[in-house]
């Protein structure tokens, strides 16, 4: 038999059920790589004496469900009653919940094993994991001749990296620009964000609430399909949570796509784009037309003004959102030598938040401001609503959207030390988030050298499964099969 | 517009954040390439568009005006850095 973390989420599910093997075997077998694999520093905190008690329930029959004894890594900005959540931030080291989030609770509802938590951007704010206060995550991939350590992507660069390493059958990530998206195609994995208003945000630690949504990130669509039906649902103590129906993706899945259109924007094909990366995208394109789907061209001509929109958007947010580490109610707090709560305030905060947090807090403090408000942010909104507008006439021609994912394949650490440099790797993901949009990363195949790439499939709002189709379309036609 | 390092301190004197004099070259310029990127946004013609509110259609729901918890202050102050007879306790504000 092969290794049982080598299995796929599904093959597990069936596993279990047939008694081949039990709960706390399986288990046993992903902490056990989780402890081999510790220079990749993918978690935070690891829980297996809790992940044992919670598979032993299910061996024992007195836990069950849909993920009964599925081992997920959970990333480290779902709060998780008992276990330290911290965002990847020095400002919440120590914060123990006494509650457990929307997302997380519907998973451990449907018997879900917790293996631990999942190292990250801080606050989800970046796109290689350099920011994370409890270090950088190493992705388990290298370049084919070289030993440079490379970035697994973010903000979700821990999901990444333990899925792709076998750590975990599935993880939790949030994805507020890319953040589940652009790591999943850096290490080969797939990964979806549903649309806005399906998961609920409570509990999630806010980085800019009119973006961020969480999703499920594995090896396969098939076993996001499953995570995404768990994870979604209507939660009423989130007032954006949309008090719809889920339903069953896995059951729903068909990968067909005949009689379906696929639109090709013109303005994702960026003067100098990557010759590779357009090659996989051309080849994108041919596998769907060659599975029955209709190839049809649309237009999102705003789509150069994401992300500028976004880094005033997103930095606003989080600017009002991260007020809330003020060094009274939880976490970290310094107080200066005679120094009163305002001195408090300013002193815990230069300590607890990194550099690119405080950046982020400072561009949204200042585009917020008296005098600058409507120049900056007010323009943003306007602009975003052209380009979720783009969206709606381009869905209008066709079902789902073909993209990559990302401009690049995964870089070595340090290679982006400009913060700009760094925010234009989000250029493909960017747009959906902000039109808050269905889209997922499916692994499509390797560069020269030797690392995955990933292709985006973008849906209308609510159609997570037309984009789970296309995805599974473009899963059989690539038949990747590489890992680390 | 560009900002200098007066303004890079109120920035940060709003945010509450303490930036020590080396920090404050250096922020200015990173803050400056930044709004110096975004500002390329006023190049679009935004007359008659109306700002984005959310990006689901539909209004806001209502809900019953009730108490649904309480009783909890000991798992509230539970996670504080300083917390004493029940309350959150800070550095003196009122001298």
């Amino acid at each position: 038999m092969t290794s049982l973390t080598d299995l796929s989420l599904t093959e597990m599910k069936a596993g279990l059920a047939a008694r081949m093997f039990s709960a706390v075997e399986l288990v046993q077998a992903h902490l056990d790589a989780m402890a081999a694999n510790r220079h990749l520093n993918a978690f935070i905190v690891e829980t297996p004496e809790l992940a044992l008690a919670q598979a032993r329930a299910v061996d024992d029959g007195s836990r069950t469900g849909p993920l009964a004894g599925i081992p997920l890594g959970i990333k480290d900005l779902f709060a998780t009653q008992g276990v330290q959540t911290t965002a990847a931030s020095a400002i919440l080291k120590g914060f123990v919940p006494r509650y457990e989030s929307g997302v997380t609770a519907n998973l451990l509802r449907d018997g879900a094993v917790f293996l631990g938590k999942l190292n990250m951007d801080e606050f989800a704010m970046g796109s290689s994991n350099e920011t994370s206060a409890f270090g950088r995550v190493i992705s388990p991939w290298k370049a084919r001749g070289s030993d440079a350590e490379l970035v697994p992507g973010g903000s979700s660069g821990g999901s990444a990296a333990a899925v792709a390493a076998r750590l975990c059958a599935g993880a939790t990530g949030t994805d507020t620009g890319g953040s589940i998206r652009q790591p999943a195609a850096f290490v080969g994995i797939a990964g979806i964000k549903p649309t806005y208003g399906r998961a609920s945000r409570w509990g999630t630690i806010a980085f800019a609430s009119s973006l961020d949504q969480a999703g499920p990130m594995a090896r396969s669509v098939a076993d996001c399909a499953h995570l995404l039906t768990s994870m979604c649902g209507f939660d009423p103590r989130d007032s954006t949570s949309l008090d719809l129906p889920v339903p069953d993706f896995a059951a729903g899945l068909t990968g067909s796509m005949k009689g379906k259109r696929v639109g090709i924007p013109a303005e994702y094909r960026l003067d100098g784009m990557d010759a590779e990366i357009a090659a996989l995208w051309d080849a994108g394109i041919a596998w769907l037309r060659s599975e029955g789907a209709e190839i049809v061209s649309v237009a999102l001509p705003h789509t150069r003004f994401a992300l500028p929109t976004y880094y005033i958007v997103a930095p606003a947010e989080a600017s009002s959102n991260l007020a809330r580490y003020d060094g009274v109610r939880y976490g970290q707090r310094i107080t200066p030598p005679g120094g009163n709560v305002h001195d408090m305030y300013a002193a815990t905060r230069a300590a607890g938040f990194g550099k690119e947090v405080k950046r982020r807090i400072m561009i949204g403090t200042y585009v917020l401001s008296a005098g600058y408000y409507d120049a900056y942010y007010t323009q943003a909104q306007r602009v975003r609503t052209l380009i979720a507008r783009d969206f709606e006439l381009a869905f209008q021609k066709c079902d789902v959207l073909l993209t990559p994912t990302a401009p690049s394949p995964a870089f070595a650490f340090g290679a982006k030390t400009d913060p700009i440099a760094m925010y234009l790797n989000d250029v493909f993901t960017v747009p959906a988030s902000l039109a808050g949009l269905p889209a997922m990363s499916v692994p499509a195949g390797l560069s020269a050298s030797g690392l995955p790439l990933g292709l985006q499939i973008i849906g209308r709002p609510l159609d997570e499964g037309g984009v789970l189709d296309a995805g599974l379309a473009i899963e059989r036609a690539a038949g990747f099969t590489a890992r680390p | 517009m560009s900002v200098d390092s007066e303004t890079v301190r109120k920035i940060a004197r709003l945010a509450r954040i303490a930036v020590t004099d080396d920090e404050v070259p250096g922020l200015t310029e990173q803050l400056n390439g930044i709004l110096g990127w975004i500002e390329q946004l006023g190049e679009v013609d935004t007359s008659g568009v109306e700002p984005m509110a959310s990006v689901m259609p539909g209004a806001l729901r209502w809900r019953a005006d009730a108490v649904t918890d309480g009783g909890i202050a000991e798992q509230v102050l539970a996670n504080a850095p300083d917390a004493t007879s029940g309350f959150f306790a800070v550095p003196k504000v009122i001298e």
